[in-house]
């Protein structure tokens, strides 16, 4: 196909929709209620669920994620953190290698008074367990959301077998609403990260027989550690 | 190309009620998917006002589909991705194949798409030169038999596992022949270290869309295995294939609709993935695609808006109505003869296909009424079943004799003094000639009905004698 038989695809299809539903592109009523829906972006319904208090989202996540099979620990603060992954590989007799990006808060943790060897970069495919900084979690459903760019590559979330998270608690959000609010004060109306993972537990399959197994194609292993 | 045998559905299923391996592999679809919905429903006590909310946002988008297609076109591109629109399914093949092309692709994974089946993108790839390789363990398993799938979430929900373990060992010869697949564990990790290395040596990864988003140009796969964010993260390539109605306005939107999805389809709060895409990788990013392609496919769905079909685009494919359909659970997909099986399948398929050749499908259903009480969207399916088969019977699809005998019974029907003295001499032949036995092992043009069972021999009266008998004998006592 040409590029000029797209673009008349393009008029035919949106010519069609338009004759179907019997109205017009300029119609400035649909043109108001379009934009108005897409710049107010109305909530719907919100759970009851996730509307708690920080204490209580943490404690709904920690047992919604758990419950879909995700392992998870608290600690008191970011420096405590290499410990306990050192700790985390070492009881699962994993070698003591993580793999992460360029995360500020990872990097400032005291990664030096562990023996855990740390590297840097993107995924290509030969590392046993990544490292991520969690841009923040959804209590409601268990639900971690974890943003690409160069401080956490997104292959770090899907290639290694184990995929350890950092998780503040401060950013433990009562629903998923709550967190299009935290992207759009960060990033801008309209403007999504290349990528947004929401990230419910370890990678699964039910394809034989129904019967449910733990690492599919991503992770078998999910260990999420909540800061604070 | 996979034959289209829906005009064989009485065959198609005669077969499948026969097939011992179908049949011990539907008795998980009846176990595990209306038992885990169900809980999954319970445990929310919002989930009704979210189906309710889920048709609402549905509704609104398709009657302004033009506009949010257009918004969506336009933040796709300010993200530096590229949309294509595709009338038909063979423009949406040509497309694929050309990007393909253009960046000499040798292989190309691919996540799970029914349009892609729907389309047949795989034969095409393949004549193009261009090997598709699927990757959802489900569609794996099928791609090795080459089988459609039989279930739009489990596409290889129709098998057992010794027949997986059995068509492993035929397709791997490389690997140890005595070694041990006894488990679902042992060849889930067969199949994932197969498909590692194909994931790492694709040239081109092409993905479905559960959603597309309106508001910031965003593509969303929902999956349980990873297989589709590796699809699209690690090629140089990223091909969305989507029909037109998967928009949706905004992050809000959707985030409702995510709600029932994932609960009506496994009976998950959500998946264990939902990803969300927008463009290429951007400046600094330090992985995924360097080009991102969406397909927008039409192929015939804007002719559904406006008519009686329009509210079938509301459809989610969560494969609910499958699961809860006693049709569906006996024969399984493969008997509907084409890509969508089930209630959806036999509203969306006459469409796709004609109604000359998926008649039957609208046929093929009790009107229970199951698939609308658990449809997360709330589509009137048997609804539509029923308008298809108004069409089918204006365009006299039928064969003579269902006609014939619907003519003579609409004869009757038409004059109640006729009809009732014509069932009350029935009633009290066959009444006096089962009066034995009870019951007819066997009756003159009605054998379809007794081969499978016994029909009550009647009480010698119509109910209508009955009643006005009652009624007499009250009105007597009154007095």
């Amino acid at each position: 196909m040409s590029a000029r038989d797209e673009i008349n695809s393009r008029a035919v299809v949106l010519g069609k929709i338009r004759r179907s539903l019997g109205v017009t592109a300029e119609d400035p009523i649909r043109n108001a209620a379009v934009e108005a829906r897409l710049n107010r972006a109305p909530k719907g319904v919100i759970p009851a669920r996730g509307q708690l208090d920080e204490a209580g989202r943490v404690a709904l996540f920690t047992k919604m994620a758990e419950h879909f099979a995700a392992t998870t620990e608290n600690v008191a603060d970011a420096a405590a953190v290499p410990a306990a992954v050192a700790a985390y590989l070492r009881g699962h007799n994993l070698p003591a290698e993580i793999r992460m990006g360029e995360d500020a808060v990872l990097n400032a943790m005291p990664w030096a008074k562990t023996q855990v060897d740390v590297r840097h970069g993107p995924s290509d495919g030969h590392d046993a367990v990544g490292l991520s900084h969690a841009t923040g979690a959804v209590a409601e459903s268990g639900t971690l959301v974890l943003t690409s760019g160069q401080d956490n590559p997104t292959t770090l979330n899907f290639l290694p077998e184990t995929s350890i998270v950092v998780l503040e608690a401060s950013t433990v959000a009562g629903d998923y609403e709550s967190i299009w609010a935290t992207l759009r004060r960060r990033y801008g109306k309209g403007v999504l990260p290349r990528t947004v993972n929401m990230v419910t537990g370890p990678s699964r399959s039910a394809d034989i027989e129904q019967k449910l197994q733990l690492g599919a194609h991503g992770p078998r292993n999910l260990h999420i550690i909540i800061v604070g | 190309m996979v034959a289209i045998t829906s005009p064989n559905f009485k065959a198609n299923a005669k077969v499948a009620l026969h097939d011992p391996n179908l049949q011990q592999a539907l008795t998980h679809v009846r176990a595990n998917f209306i038992t885990r919905r169900a809980a999954a429903a319970a445990a929310m006590p919002e989930f009704e006002a979210l189906r309710d909310s889920s048709r609402d946002i549905k509704n609104h988008t398709l009657a302004n589909l033009d506009l949010y297609l257009e918004a969506y076109e336009e933040k796709v591109t300010e993200s530096g991705g590229v949309v294509h629109y595709a009338e038909t399914g063979e423009q949406a093949r040509d497309i694929i194949l050309a990007i393909c092309r253009k960046a000499g692709a040798r292989t190309a994974t691919k996540g799970k798409t029914m349009i892609g089946e729907e389309i047949e993108l795989n034969e095409h790839l393949e004549a193009g030169g261009v090997e598709p390789i699927e990757t959802d363990l489900g569609e794996y398993i099928i791609q090795l038999r080459h089988e459609p799938p039989s279930h739009i979430i489990a596409p290889a929900v129709h098998l057992t596992q010794k027949q997986v373990e059995d068509d492993f060992r035929r397709a791997h010869t490389h690997l140890d022949p005595t070694r041990d697949l006894s488990d679902a564990r042992e060849l889930l990790a067969e199949a994932r270290g197969i498909l590692r290395q194909r994931f790492l040596e694709a040239d081109v990864g092409i993905t479905g869309a559960n959603f597309l988003i309106a508001e910031t140009g965003t593509s969303i796969i929902v999956t349980n295995e990873g297989n589709g964010d590796l699809t699209q993260i690690l090629p140089k390539v990223h091909i969305v294939l989507a029909s037109i109605e998967k928009v949706v306005p905004t992050l809000e939107d959707v985030s409702q609709i995510l709600r029932v999805l994932a609960r009506s389809a496994t009976g998950q709060d959500m998946s264990t993935y939902t990803t969300f895409s927008t463009g290429p990788r951007r400046k600094d990013d330090p992985d995924g695609p360097e080009e991102y392609h969406v397909v927008l496919l039409d192929n015939g769905r804007s002719e559904m808006l406006g008519s009686q079909f329009q509210d079938m685009l509301r459809c989610i494919r969560c494969a609910a109505c499958l699961n809860h359909c006693p049709v569906y659970q006996e024969v399984g997909g493969h008997a509907y003869g084409w890509v969508y099986p089930g209630p959806m399948g036999a509203v969306l398929t006459p469409k796709l296909i004609g109604i000359d050749k998926a008649g039957n499908l609208p046929n093929a259903s009790t009107f229970c009424g199951r698939c609308e009480a658990v449809c997360p969207m709330r589509i009137p399916l048997p609804g539509m079943m029923r308008h298809w088969r108004e069409r089918e019977y204006e365009r006299h699809l039928q064969p003579a004799t269902y006609r014939w005998g619907l003519g003579l019974w609409a004869f009757f029907a038409k004059r109640p003094a006729l009809y009732q003295r014509a069932t009350g001499i029935a009633m009290r032949v066959l009444g006096n000639l089962g009066h034995r036995k009870g019951r007819f092992r066997a009756l003159p043009l009605a054998g379809g009905w007794t081969q499978y069972r016994d029909l009550p021999a009647p009480a010698g009266q119509t109910f209508q004698e009955m009643w006005r008998d009652r009624q007499r004998a009250s009105a007597g006592a009154k007095l």
